[in-house]
């Protein structure tokens, strides 16, 4: 192969060379010349999006769902703009992505041409790192580094940006084993005397509990079955944040369910009582704590992370270690054992005494209803009636996402996409066809809110176009639900705005599209017209229209700790303190 | 505790130091950043400490290892023990971050600005004023019949305090570099 080619050319190559089969893009002026080597070849897959957020969202799913890093491509100006949206979501939640955007050629560059926006300025800041590549030589090595750096260390999205002129020029390819990356490889091995103190932790805890989270599932498979071997050998409860469902098997015989904000009551109160908390992969976001100052007061904590400014930036841990999830747990386990695999087995079995006590309040009970779909009701139903299959679950941003996280059962990593950090509404549409794209014979369900399925629902051309047989599972309660339950318990039930107004006929909307579309409003029609979705071979989007004031409960308050922890309606009169009242 | 070998950062760092980190008061810290001189860089660094409400007393920043292209940005920042671990963090985790050195706790270090001072006046005023120009040693690099520009390097308190007296004495015009520091010692 002559290593002289275009500019063009080399981001085909480079791509190939990476190991990439499907890139997620949007053509447009600054882009042309890559669009046409697109055309010329057959090896890479592109999907042709309705919106840039759209190929950003689809391309996490894709990297979500896979391991592998989602790719995109959009021209410059509003295709750029566009994506920065999904470019903050990746970096939240820690997705490799790799998104390359066109530009206006260089010698342009600064004079307001048209379509030119500061795209490295602007993504300076929602972005793990970025460049603008001056020089075609310099292109298919920035292409590899990027690529390592969005994968290596705490994963995120990386962009570059390729004025029109780089393109177009000449230039020497260089393969990815020739790019430099020497100078981006963060330590992965955990430091030894902090996994010796981690493991006393172990041997001596009365009232343990792992905490863990995303970074279980982006540290790779080797991560998940490490975590399962510890937490089974040690038998300590283990709960896990939104990000981290999957890690270990809900059904597994240790899972005490999600905890934060919506989270279960058990998982919340053994992080509040227990003695020992072992974070793994987690990063103490504001969702989960609640109240700092109260925080799981009598624990002593650590924390296993692959990045530094995650470690002692909310709470304060004993024992911190700075390494990736799979190595310092393969050592722990190795240590752990050479030392005889002791535990306080006694002290333990009475925690989890306790821990049942708690599980015994049932606290995800709600009162079931003949005649309205309650949520929670379709989500247990959709639950039933499709687990034990190939399934992968994305959502949207509401009361639906929680309801999700509580009924939905994962037992592998990798098969569960919500939008965790950002919360973006319009994320679960386009992810489920990230994800339908890289597992096409899987089943595929978008669990939403009609009000963030309506962001970007566009999209649904795109499932279309190229059949993507997404199921997106309406939990249509004609309100902003989240919001409205905000207001209820927080502005005196004033409800600003809140109401999804104007709603298409979802039906007719699928119809128009060329996808199926599927109604229910009755709890006795429900299973069979799940079932309908299930064995249609093409998209759905599926309306049921459910109870419209229902809220999401548990719930722990903004501002308040663990222990004052809401249950259901009766309690929830006044509950949120003026102090709470300023949080999100 | 152990130390830590990471290649990025200095000897104390955010998930080992032993400082606590609850303690509230304002601490004032100089940071050396060792960093690639590439496009980008300084605008990533103040966009860290903008982004994320951190201050900035004062910022350097020069190519130091032509050949290496590498740069040092000397950064004078405030926060309680908590804050100055996680800005060290925060620019550890750069991808263009090479070393983060907090020289206020890696041992002594020597600290120095560079100001230029214009003052204007005539008869007793300028004489007091190159009279005190002499005792801060400062040297005058322009003056015409009404007007001195004074130079002068030291540490930021002995160009605040010849700023000071300067004023009353018909200070114009200063210009300062901001903070350069090195560790004492090898
Ligand atoms: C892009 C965006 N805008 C606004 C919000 C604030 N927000 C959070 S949940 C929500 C309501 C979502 O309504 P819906 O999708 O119908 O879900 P529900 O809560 O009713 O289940 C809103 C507006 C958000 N998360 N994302
Ligand atoms: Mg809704």
């Amino acid at each position: 192969m002559s290593r002289q080619m275009t500019g063009a050319k080399m981001v085909i190559q480079a791509l190939k060379d990476q190991g990439v089969d499907t890139v997620f893009g949007y053509p447009g002026g600054a882009v042309l010349p890559i669009y046409d080597e697109i055309f010329q070849q057959n090896e890479i897959r592109h999907i042709l999006v309705r919106h840039e957020q759209g190929a950003v969202h689809m391309a996490e799913g894709y990297a979500r769902s896979t391991g592998r890093p989602g790719v995109v491509l959009v021209t410059s100006g509003p295709g750029a703009t566009n994506a920065v949206t999904g470019l903050t979501d990746a970096l939240m939640d820690s997705i490799p992505i790799v998104v390359l955007t066109g530009q206006v050629p260089t010698f342009m560059i600064g004079t307001d041409g048209f379509q030119e926006a500061d795209t490295v300025g602007i993504t300076r800041p929602c972005t793990k790192h970025n460049w603008l590549v001056k020089d075609t030589d310099r292109l298919a090595e920035t292409i590899h580094q990027a690529f390592h750096i969005a994968t290596h260390g705490r994963p995120g999205p990386v962009l570059i940006d390729i004025p029109k002129d780089v393109q177009f020029a000449t230039g020497t390819y260089v393969p990815p084993r020739e790019a430099r990356v020497d100078h981006y490889q963060p330590r992965v091995r955990g430091d030894r005397a902090q996994i010796e103190r981690l493991v006393e932790m172990i041997e001596t805890a009365e009232r343990p509990v792992f905490y863990t989270g995303g970074g279980v599932i982006n540290s790779g498979p080797a991560a998940s079955q490490l975590l399962r071997e510890l937490v089974d050998a040690t038998g300590f409860p283990i709960t896990s944040t939104l990000m981290g469902l999957g890690a270990y098997p809900a059904s597994g015989k240790n899972w005490i369910g999600m905890l934060g904000m919506h989270g279960l009551y058990e998982a919340n109160l053994a992080m509040h009582g227990c003695d020992v908390m072992i974070n793994v992969g987690a990063r103490f976001d504001d969702r989960i704590p609640g109240r700092i100052k109260d925080f799981s007061p009598g624990s002593r904590k650590a924390h296993i992370d692959i990045d530094p400014s995650s470690i002692n930036k909310v709470i304060h841990v004993e024992v911190p270690i700075l390494g990736d999830v799979a190595h310092v747990l393969e050592d722990v386990l190795k240590l752990w054992k050479a030392r005889g695999s002791r535990v306080n087995g006694e002290a333990v079995a009475k925690w989890w005494a306790q821990i049942g006590a708690w599980k015994a309040v049932d606290c995800l009970r709600y009162r079931p209803s003949d005649n309205a779909i309650k949520p929670q009701y379709a989500v247990q139903r959709l639950e039933a009636l499709t687990r034990g299959m190939n399934r992968y679950i994305t959502t949207e941003v509401g009361q639906h996402q929680m309801w999700a996280a509580q009924f939905l059962t994962f037992d592998e990593p990798n098969r569960w996409m919500t939008s965790g950090g950002l919360g973006t509404m319009g994320y679960g549409l386009p992810a489920s066809i990230g994800v339908q794209i890289a597992h096409p014979d899987a089943l595929v369900i978008n669990v939403a809110g009609e009000a963030s399925w309506l962001m970007n629902m566009q999209e649904m051309g795109t499932a279309v176009q190229f059949r993507a047989p997404v199921k997106q599972f309406i939990l249509n309660n004609e309100r902003l639900g989240m919001v409205r339950q905000w207001q209820e318990l927080l502005h005196g039930e004033r409800y600003s705005h809140s109401w999804s107004e104007s709603l298409p006929d979802f039906v007719k909307l699928a119809e128009a599209f060329g996808a199926r579309g599927i109604r229910c409003d009755r709890p006795a029609d429900l299973d069979d017209a799940i079932m309908e979705m299930i064995s249609h071979d093409g998209p759905v989007i599926f309306d049921c229209l459910v109870e419209k004031h229902e809220n999401c409960f548990p719930m722990i308050p903004s501002g308040k700790p663990h222990n004052e922890m809401l249950l259901g309606e009766a309690e929830t009169q006044g509950v949120i303190g003026e102090k709470g009242a300023v949080l999100v | 505790m152990a130390a830590l070998n990471i290649k990025k950062g200095s000897s104390s760092h955010s998930a080992y130091d032993l400082r606590d980190p609850h303690a509230q008061a304002v601490e004032r810290h100089t940071l050396a950043v060792i960093v690639d001189n590439e496009a980008g860089v300084l605008a990533r660094v103040i966009g860290l400490f903008s982004g994320r409400g951190y201050n900035i007393d004062s910022l350097t920043v020069a190519e130091t290892d032509h050949a290496g292209h590498l740069s040092r940005i000397t950064v004078v920042t405030r926060g309680t023990p908590a804050v100055i671990e996680q800005i060290k963090a925060q620019l550890g985790r750069l991808v263009q971050v090479r070393e983060v050195h907090d020289l206020t706790v890696e041992g002594p270090a020597v600290e120095r600005e560079l100001a230029l001072f214009k003052v204007a006046g005539t008869g007793d005023k300028r004489i007091e004023a190159l009279r005190l120009a002499e005792i801060f040693r400062a040297s005058v690099v322009d003056s015409t019949l009404e007007s001195f520009v004074f130079e002068i390097t030291g540490t930021s308190e002995k160009i605040d305090a010849f700023a000071d007296l300067m004023r009353p004495l018909g200070l114009r015009d200063v210009a300062r570099t901001g903070v350069a520091a090195l560790a004492r010692g090898v």
